[in-house]
């Protein structure tokens, strides 16, 4: 099915305009960061490279790279380019208290996420016409506020449900004859379980879902499809480069297409850092070259996948990236939140646990489950089974709120986690969400 | 005349308690009385035994996490209120009692009650002069 392009003349420019249109966004960009953020001044003075060396997209390769931790160090607004009153909205990743990654935005780039998403929504097929629910969480988190103002661009009717209240969601979907979903593809398949069960598909008006903020197999895809009688579209994107709708999928559904006129990708060898050619697997990396407030030069996202520059079915010329196929750090997203082991370590020191732990990722009816087991230390034993239930308790509420999703922890017995060269293994993934690859 | 339990973590999983019996056996240590609390997935075992101070070095030994709490195990009589009686005094005392399980020790033939309070020393004083007859870390060696 083909569906329809928000910005034509944008999504179908020739590869020479829209390489001109980056090379003088990125130009500006590079100029904007080193002047206003002395992040990027001290970076790129190190790497002894300025403004003056970048004349077009062949030189990114000069600038230096930008990790998250470099994000987390920046805490609160260190990487802020903009004067404060510029500013007009922030989200934020969940992290750490004190460490998480806080995304800033003006008017403009309000704008431009707008106008992503809304491209998004129109090659999934929604139109003025539409009912577009909205099942991502609003609030910091950039899931629910990303896809709201893309469906206001667009001019379909919009309905801010959140996460949560699956009942109150299907109530919705039926008597507002939601044409078009949009959540995390582990709550589509709960949605679509729930449906199935107690036979109320063919009360259903959905046609398209846009599904992200988590990897999800083809097998779930079909099974989602099916059941809730949709046309299913993956879309991607990162708190930190504004949210989703930084790639999304047209109605080829090969691959996800970037979108260039606001971001540049690159694929490098996570070891080595080297730009590898297109076609290649490697680590994704993001240029923003038309954000105000918080630009990015070359993030490192830790996403492996692969680059298709060849014109698509749909007509878009933007490059395609494949489906992730893992990660080239730690980082686990779990119901569509990012959690990285070190998090969970400094809540379990901060509660004088062990360091001897496992996480443990499952997935039970197709929605995600953390089982963190945590080894028993004579420091923290207690006779009185009351004082153990209360710390298993307190470890929970304080998971919670450091990683914003709730974990099952379990108090094990000593040596019984399984070790190699002494220390427990960390993270046991059981949901098989990547495709073998060449990689670890 | 506070007794030493061994207090031992254990998981709420087939065949834990055993493999503790197995590290007690293999060490000749005998038990006199045991009681087990649990939660979905772990549990204590509480024990009395001949040897306590043993035992734990050999639970340490063995990677196990266990201690050695003070507890107070009192002879009841035989007879209807026995145990009421006991519980009286604490109660009038403002004593409160955290957890308890029952015995009968073998060389008096006569049922012995544990028990764990939240003020040990005050729980001797008030049973010791209430005349209530106390075991001793001998009567059960």
């Amino acid at each position: 099915m083909q569906h329809g392009c928000f910005r034509p003349e944008i999504e179908t420019a020739s590869r020479d305009e829209l390489t001109a249109l980056q090379n003088k966004r990125l130009v500006n960009t590079v100029k904007h960061c080193y002047e206003n953020v002395p992040y990027y001044k001290r970076a790129m003075n190190e790497k002894g490279v300025s403004p003056a060396d970048v004349h077009s997209v062949e030189d990114l390769w000069k600038l230096p790279f930008l990790s998250k931790e470099d994000l987390r160090l920046a805490y609160p607004d260190g990487m802020l380019a903009v004067p404060k009153r510029d500013v007009v909205r922030i989200h934020s990743t969940s992290g750490t208290t004190g460490k998480r990654v806080i995304a800033y935005y003006t008017q403009a780039d309000l704008d431009m996420w707008d106008d992503c998403c809304a491209r998004a929504l129109a090659a999934a097929g929604a139109t003025p016409d539409d009912v577009v629910q909205i099942c991502y969480g609003f609030g910091l988190f950039t899931g629910g506020a990303g896809i709201n103002g893309g469906s206001h661009k667009l001019g379909s009717m919009t309905i801010p449900m959140s996460s949560g209240n699956t009942d109150r969601q299907i109530q919705f979907l039926i008597d507002m004859q939601a044409t078009v979903i949009a959540c995390t593809p582990s709550y589509a398949a709960y949605l679509a379980e729930v449906v199935t069960e107690r036979g109320l598909q063919n009360k259903l008006h959905l046609k398209s879902g846009i599904f992200g903020a988590e990897a999800w197999s083809g097998e779930m895809r079909r099974d989602i499809e099916e059941k809730l009688g949709l046309e299913a579209f993956n879309i991607y994107g990162l708190t930190e480069m504004s949210g989703p709708g930084v790639a999304f999928e047209c109605g080829a559904h090969c691959g996800s297409h970037i979108q260039e006129d606001n971001f540049i990708a690159e694929i490098i060898d996570p070891d080595t850092g080297e730009v590898l050619p297109d076609g290649s697997e490697g680590e994704l990396v993001f240029t923003t070259i038309n954000k105000q407030a918080s630009p990015l030069i070359r993030y490192r996202t830790h996403d492996i996948c692969t680059l298709n520059r060849e014109k698509c079915a749909c007509g878009r010329t933007h490059v395609r990236m494949g489906k992730i196929l893992g990660r080239s750090d730690d980082m686990l997203i779990v119901k569509g939140v990012n959690v990285f082991p070190s998090q969970i370590e400094a809540v379990l020191i901060s509660r004088g646990c062990s360091s001897n732990y496992e996480i443990i990722v499952t997935r039970e009816n197709n929605s995600d489950v953390l089982d963190i087991n945590v080894e028993m230390t004579p420091e923290m034993f207690s006779d009185k089974l009351s004082s153990l239930s209360a710390m298993e308790k307190d470890i929970v509420a304080t998971l919670k709120s450091v990683l914003g999703i709730y974990a099952k922890v379990h108090l094990v017995a000593p040596t019984t986690l399984s070790r190699s060269e002494g220390k427990a293994v960390r993270v046991v993934d059981k949901r098989g969400l990547y495709e073998k690859t060449g990689r670890n | 005349m506070a007794l030493n339990q061994l207090s031992v973590f254990i998981e709420n999983k087939p065949s834990q308690l055993l493999k503790l019996a197995d590290t007690l056996r293999r060490h000749n240590v005998n038990m006199r009385a045991l009681s087990l609390s649990e939660t979905t997935d772990f549990g204590i075992a509480r024990l009395l035994v001949d040897t306590p101070e043993k035992a734990l070095e050999a639970l340490k030994d063995e990677c196990y996490v266990a201690s050695l709490t003070p507890v107070i195990a009192v002879e009841l009589s035989d007879e209807a209120g026995g145990l009421y009686n006991i519980l009286q005094l604490l109660a009038d005392a403002g004593i409160n009692l955290e957890y308890s399980y029952a015995f009968i020790m073998k060389k008096k033939g006569s049922a012995c009650s544990v028990i764990r309070v939240d003020d040990q020393e005050r729980a001797e004083q008030v049973l010791g002069s209430a005349g209530v007859p106390l075991v001793s870390a001998e009567d059960i060696a």
